[in-house]
């Protein structure tokens, strides 16, 4: 089965606004699909939607195996240090050691594993929380600005992330108001939609 | 399994690692200081009234801790994580009502001690304080979480969570001290059947209110 993700006409009201109503979309493996817009036009809410942490108004949301998810929040225990707060959701992933490993060399986190959470720039977070993801062996991606506050050589390993798991047969549905030069991407502007 | 356990076990050493858990510990011992200094030292007056008293104290001190039960996982996304993963609310909920009934109420069977014998109380009452408590505190650490999940989204929600879980602890409270009452035969036994209809609540209340934290 190579669908990830589909949402059938979906409607998403958030307060008493509507954000956006009937949209579709599919996520097989190896798609990437890139949410772009201004601020305020549902991206983020159509990633929770995506994630089942919010209900649609109207419509249908299926989801095949895991997801991994980037949101505002890291979510990592700040007085820890990062490689024990990483560790933590390795057990919650039931997921090995090894994967963690690998997962904070290719984001080049290894030098601040011993560094508490709460000592790391909102870069060093986001590069952090992509370790998570990329450890969790989640074939579906959800990423609601993954590379807010981030420099241009962690850019560039966060797209190097996604290249190599959508070769590994992994979808990603990426919500950013830049472009992050990831190649071969289908875009949905939301800003098009209102 | 695994990662209920390492759940548990991080609610643990959060409350314990943080040194916040000494609080309401700390706040039972002033109680139980302050009582006989109000009262005067009459000995068969302090025993009367301090049995109840450790109740009362007790019980105020498990409601101290709900600011940190549940919004620093909200505020953090560590909820939203969870969901993500499939991890039911009231599972959740549930592994946070074992680690809060371990992590406060420990430490509180260890403080009831030292705080019974500033009370006067001798050591028949003090037996059936530490059961009671023992029975009584699964349904604290329940309501404790309760109100916490409740009150998230509140800037100062200890206050409004007090009041929230107080009316359903007073029939503990009513059951807890009557059990020090010589002719108070059955209220060990009505405690009991509080508490596990408390314990047992618990978990599903206090996951729809999780749930709803998200909408």
């Amino acid at each position: 089965m190579s669908e990830l993700l589909r949402l059938g006409n979906v409607a998403c009201i958030r307060g008493d606004r509507l954000l956006f109503e009937d949209l579709s979309l599919t996520l097989n493996r190896g798609d990437a699909l890139w949410l772009r817009g201004p601020n305020g036009t549902g991206k983020s809410s159509l990633i929770r939607l995506a994630a089942g942490l919010l209900r649609p108004a109207s419509g249908t949301v299926e989801r095949r195996e895991r997801i991994a998810l980037i949101d505002e929040a890291s979510a990592l225990d700040a007085e820890l240090p990062l490689r024990r707060a990483l560790d933590f959701w390795a057990r919650i992933d039931t997921v090995d050691g090894h994967r963690v490993d690998r997962a904070m060399e290719e984001m080049a986190l290894v030098p601040l594993a011993e560094v508490p959470v709460s000592m790391l720039s909102t870069g060093q977070r986001k590069r952090a929380a992509m370790v998570r993801v990329i450890a969790s062996g989640a074939p579906t991606w959800l990423l609601d600005e993954p590379a807010n506050g981030m420099d241009d050589a962690a850019q560039a390993r966060l797209v190097a992330a996604v290249a190599a798991h959508r070769a590994n047969g992994g979808a990603v549905l990426l919500a950013s108001h830049f472009a992050l030069g990831v190649p071969d991407l289908a875009e949905l502007d939301m800003g098009a939609l209102a | 399994m695994t990662a209920l356990i390492a759940l548990f076990w991080r609610d643990l050493r959060r409350a314990w690692g943080s040194g916040a858990l000494w609080l309401p510990v700390l706040f039972f011992l002033l109680v139980a200081t302050a009582f006989p200094f109000a009262v005067g030292p009459d000995a068969p007056l302090l025993r009367r009234a301090g049995g109840g008293m450790v109740w009362v104290a007790a019980l105020l001190a498990a409601l101290l801790p709900i600011d940190r039960l549940v919004r620093p996982d909200k505020d953090a996304g560590v909820l939203d994580q969870l969901a993500v993963r499939g991890f039911a609310d009231e599972v959740i909920a549930a592994v946070k009502i074992a680690a809060h009934a371990i992590g406060f109420g420990l430490p509180l069977m260890i403080a009831l001690f030292p705080a019974s014998a500033l009370l006067a109380q001798d050591a028949g009452r003090v037996e059936l304080l530490a059961t009671g408590i023992a029975i009584a505190i699964p349904a604290l650490a329940s309501l404790a979480v309760l109100s916490a999940a409740l009150t998230a989204n509140h800037k100062g929600g200890s206050a409004i969570g007090g009041l929230l879980v107080l009316p359903l602890a007073v029939p503990m409270l009513i059951f807890g001290a009557g059990m020090l009452d010589p002719s108070g035969r059955g209220a060990m036994k009505l405690l009991a059947a509080t508490s596990l209809l408390l314990t047992v609540i618990g978990p599903f209340a206090a996951g729809s209110a999780l749930r709803g934290l998200r909408e």
